[in-house]
């Protein structure tokens, strides 16, 4: 099986110019170790469920840039409607990456249902987003690669399956209105910082 | 000439206070009560108009575009006060600006008693999650409280909830 942080990196590699926005835990914690904590990432700690819904807002109020949501499957699976969401403004400019461990690895690695039985693929694309994409093994991190540097006309989603195992052993900015700050002057200048 | 029936109504005011303000996101999940400020989103070319499966999903929409320099706003029925708390937590820990429309439910003259919990906690809830809220009880204060609660967020860096109440409103019969 993948390990979860050397293929989140493999799968960002070259993706250096991309926004990304990721939800609690080790999402975060990969995403600020592989992007060495660069403000193009937006680390949350908490608003479980939030990653989805602000990459989209993102995504919509900046079409000329990249957007890279990184999540994982229990945050996904606490509000799944997003996709609905996601699907019918199908900003073409927007990757969902779900990394998915199949279980709650802050809280004692209790199971989720994508351990057992949920196909989040299949809810992606029934939810309407046309680009999805399971990735397994290295095979399917170069082709998941290939999705994210496409041009399209549509969203993307794409499910990380990854082998249990921590994030990468770092500690984010949990300080939100400092990364809220250096994540808008770095989006819109050095102005961004302003209410 | 324009003749009283030809006058803005409340509603096209309001649209127009938040289309002057660059609000360019409109999340919501809807409401009668929304309706035309719905309907003026959809049919407006320069604004996203973003229906919404859950509530808290706007409070994320709005937040994302701050983050791209835009400004959103949420439309919900009080009920969806309810279904945004841990979400506030968002705002209330990055100190977004935030704004949202809220239409009441469960008070002036509800006739449903399922309505009263949820209406009743509107105000508690969202006071105890940080924002401020500004009631609207009369058709003439709705757009200038609009636009007083869009220099509180945009410029102020605040999180504001406009309440139209059921005095405004009416009750609903359902």
């Amino acid at each position: 099986m993948l390990e979860r942080t050397p293929a989140l990196a493999s799968l960002l590699a070259g993706a250096d110019d991309r926004l990304i926005v990721t939800g609690l835990g080790s999402a975060a914690n990969d995403v600020a170790h592989i992007t060495d904590f660069s403000p193009r990432a937006f680390t949350m700690d908490g608003a479980m469920g939030a990653a989805c819904p602000v990459g989209l807002g993102l995504a919509l109020a900046r079409p000329e840039r990249e957007v890279v949501v990184v999540t994982g499957d229990g945050e996904l699976l606490m509000n799944v409607g997003v996709l609905a969401t996601i699907a019918w403004q199908n900003p073409a400019n927007l990757t969902v990456i779900v990394v998915d461990n199949e279980l709650y690895g802050l809280t004692g690695g209790q199971r989720t249902a994508t351990s057992a039985v949920t196909d989040l693929v299949g809810m992606a694309g029934a939810a309407g987003i046309r680009r999805t994409l399971a990735v397994r093994d290295a095979a399917g991190l170069d082709e998941a690669r290939g999705v994210l540097h496409e041009p399209s006309r549509d969203a993307r989603f794409i499910l990380l399956k990854v082998a249990p195992g921590p994030g990468a052993p770092v500690r984010i900015d949990r300080d939100g209105n400092r990364l809220r700050n250096r994540f808008r002057a770095h989006v819109l200048g050095g102005l961004g910082g302003a209410a | 000439m324009t003749s009283p029936a030809d006058a803005p109504t409340w509603q096209a005011q309001v649209y127009d206070v938040l289309r002057t303000h660059d609000v360019t996101q409109v999340a919501y999940v809807p409401d009668a009560g929304h309706k035309h400020l719905i309907d003026a989103a959809i049919a407006d070319p320069d604004v996203h108009a973003i229906a919404c499966t859950t509530e808290e999903e706007g409070v994320g929409i709005v937040a994302g575009a701050h983050l791209g320099g835009e400004t959103g706003v949420l439309l919900m029925q009080s009920s969806g006060v309810g279904n945004v708390i841990n979400f506030l937590s968002l705002i209330d820990h990055c100190r977004f600006p935030f704004l949202t429309i809220i239409t009441m439910r469960g008070d002036y003259g509800e006739q449903n008693p399922w309505q009263f919990a949820m209406g009743r906690a509107v105000e508690a809830t969202l006071h105890a999650m940080g924002l401020i809220t500004l009631r609207v009880d009369s058709p003439e204060d709705a757009p200038r409280t609009v636009e007083a609660a869009l220099g509180m967020t945009q410029t102020g860096g605040q999180a504001v909830a406009v309440l139209l109440t059921q005095r405004l409103l009416g009750a609903k019969k359902f």
